[in-house]
């Protein structure tokens, strides 16, 4: 998997202009309050701070905290431009700026991999639903 | 941020226990930093519900300011229960206790004081939430109570004898089990009746991924019986093209849709739902109400006058008609689906946003997020429409961004992104 990364890496990175994106893609005041709610809406597929579980599941999604920036970047540039299959990241990918796909690149590179899990399933108790 | 979320943690954990006890006690909340040793909280917000807004908004609130807003989470129930990955109940592929949860973790981990209890009064004059068993007053209040249901045109099935009869399980529960063991019960060329409200309503492709579920268990197990569909609105109004698609491929003959069939009375005794042209019987009924913002956020004068869910300015939550109270979750106005996703992202802005008006400054300018939606077809595939919205400053509503869509088809590698995306958010909610 390391060495798909790092080729990954190299041959992708020869991939850049986007056409007709540039117009969109401006900076936005209070940048880092702007990544942080945009970063945690990732959290339902990637976990919180992208630390997504690790199951018994047949597919666990990917956990991205502490990727690397260059990496992430290239991975949600590639999602948009469709160099990179997808079955949904492709949506998000192309809904987002080029700026806020930097920043989520920059945020999540710098999250601390932490060991997250799932809630304990339980027996469903005797109270009456609403 | 890796530092914010190490104090939390280890800091937390520690005063759990001392938590535990303040909270368990006559309401009387000890603040956190005094429990702590360490400087007093700059304020304390109140959280009304424990759903997926509600629980998010509470965790992310506690992170992001680092432990120095107080957290108070009141919630009725003893325990979490998923609706997403219920109608999977009913499909007979997943379990109830699959699906529910306790709120240990999310307690402790984020030192979030916790009510079991239920709402009785909002005085936001006041700032204070009056509670069957005490009462608590906040600098900043959330509404997270998802939805109420409507009977005033059914008043039949107001009442839990009723709904034992009929059940919405539109919350999933014990009602989304009845109605698993009603189908269970009901004879091979049986009628599955389920009706579908007026949009918006929570969850807006549920009822059609509820038709796939029953159709998959019928025809395995009952393959003579029908499913009639009396929809209140025009059209399928979520995923239409694709669940057409998988009516006819792999439930060809068994489904019955009616659209324009707004339901206008029920007879409890036989099941029978009358629509303004037609009288439908049924062996297994499911009615599914009309909807507005829950309970609590009525209590708070939270709805628009004309129209019953509440309006929110989209940078905040904070409500348009009481100052210093937010709405997060299906409760609110805003013209998107009222999904678990869009809930938590909703929960997270209002958060980010409390915690920098909390502290003097100012909200995001310009708030963007996701929202994915999965639906099961069978007890394998599913199919996603997903969306990045981002807030228009001219029309002050979030507004989808491009590149947003739905699965060219359902497929078993998306059946397993949807379970995957179930153990993520239950663990960012929860843990």
């Amino acid at each position: 998997m390391k060495t798909f990364i790092l080729n990954f890496i190299l041959i992708s990175s020869v991939v850049l202009p986007i056409p007709g994106r540039a117009a969109e893609d401006f900076v936005y005041p209070a940048q880092g309050l702007h990544t942080r709610t945009l970063a945690a809406s990732c959290a339902a597929c990637h976990g919180t701070n992208g630390n997504a579980v690790k199951t018994n599941a047949e597919f666990d999604a990917t956990a991205i905290a502490g990727l690397d920036k260059a990496y992430i970047e290239q991975r949600l540039i590639d999602f948009r431009t469709g160099v990179r299959p997808a079955t949904v990241m492709h949506r998000h990918a192309n809904g987002l700026t080029l700026d806020e796909i930097k920043q989520l690149a920059d945020y999540f590179s710098r999250q601390k991999p932490e060991k997250h899990t799932m809630p304990e399933p339980q027996m469903l108790k005797a109270v009456q639903d609403e | 941020m890796n530092n914010t979320a190490d104090f939390n943690r280890r800091d937390f954990i520690k005063t759990a226990g001392v938590l535990g006890a303040s909270v368990l006690g006559a309401l009387a909340f000890t603040p956190h930093a005094v429990a702590m040793g360490k400087k007093p909280p700059i304020g304390r917000v109140v959280v009304i519900g424990g759903g997926y807004a509600g629980t998010s908004a509470a965790k992310y609130i506690r992170m992001w300011s680092m432990g120095s807003i107080e957290v108070v989470v009141i919630e009725p129930s003893p325990q979490f229960v998923s609706c997403p990955l219920s109608n999977l109940v009913l499909g007979g592929s997943q379990q109830i206790s699959d699906l529910t949860f306790g709120y240990d973790m999310l307690k402790k981990h984020h030192g979030i004081q916790w009510v079991q209890d239920t709402v009785t009064a909002v005085n936001s004059d006041a700032k204070k939430v009056m509670m069957q068993r005490g009462e608590i007053t906040y600098d900043r209040l959330i509404v997270a109570p998802g939805v109420d249901f409507i009977y005033d045109r059914l008043p039949q099935l107001q009442t839990a004898e009723a709904q034992k009869q009929i059940p919405h399980a539109w919350k999933a529960g014990w009602q989304t089990v009845n109605l698993r063991q009603q189908l269970e019960s009901m004879p091979n060329g049986g009628v599955f009746v389920i009706t579908i409200p007026q949009a918006p309503y929570r969850c807006p492709p549920g009822p059609y991924e509820r038709i796939c579920q029953v159709a998959y268990y019928l025809k395995a197990h009952k393959p003579k019986s029908k499913i009639i569909v009396l929809d209140a609105n025009a059209e399928i109004i979520s995923k239409k093209g694709l669940f057409t698609k998988v009516w006819a491929n792999n439930y060809a003959g068994m489904i019955d849709y009616r659209p324009d069939s707004a339901i206008v009375s029920v007879d409890v005794q036989t099941k029978t739902v009358s629509t303004e042209f037609e009288q439908v019987k049924a062996d297994v009924l499911n009615v599914i109400p009309p909807q507005r913002a829950g309970k609590p956020a009525q209590m708070a004068n939270l709805l628009a006058s004309d129209y019953p869910w509440c309006e929110v300015d989209f940078l905040s939550y904070e409500s348009k008609t009481v100052a210093n109270v937010h709405v997060v979750g299906d409760s609110v106005a805003s013209g998107l689906p009222k999904s678990a996703h869009m809930a938590t992202s909703q929960a997270r802005v209002c958060a980010s946003a409390i915690v920098e008006l909390m502290q003097g400054r100012s909200p995001d300018p310009a708030p963007v997020f996701a929202n994915t939606c999965y639906s099961f077809v069978d007890d394998k595939q599913a199919m996603h429409v997903a969306n990045v919205y981002r807030y228009d400053a001219a029309k002050k509503i979030m507004v989808s961004a491009e590149g947003g869509g739905v699965s060219p088809a359902p497929s078993d590698k998306e059946g397993a992104y949807a379970k995957a995306w179930a153990h993520n958010i239950w663990s960012d909610v929860l843990t």
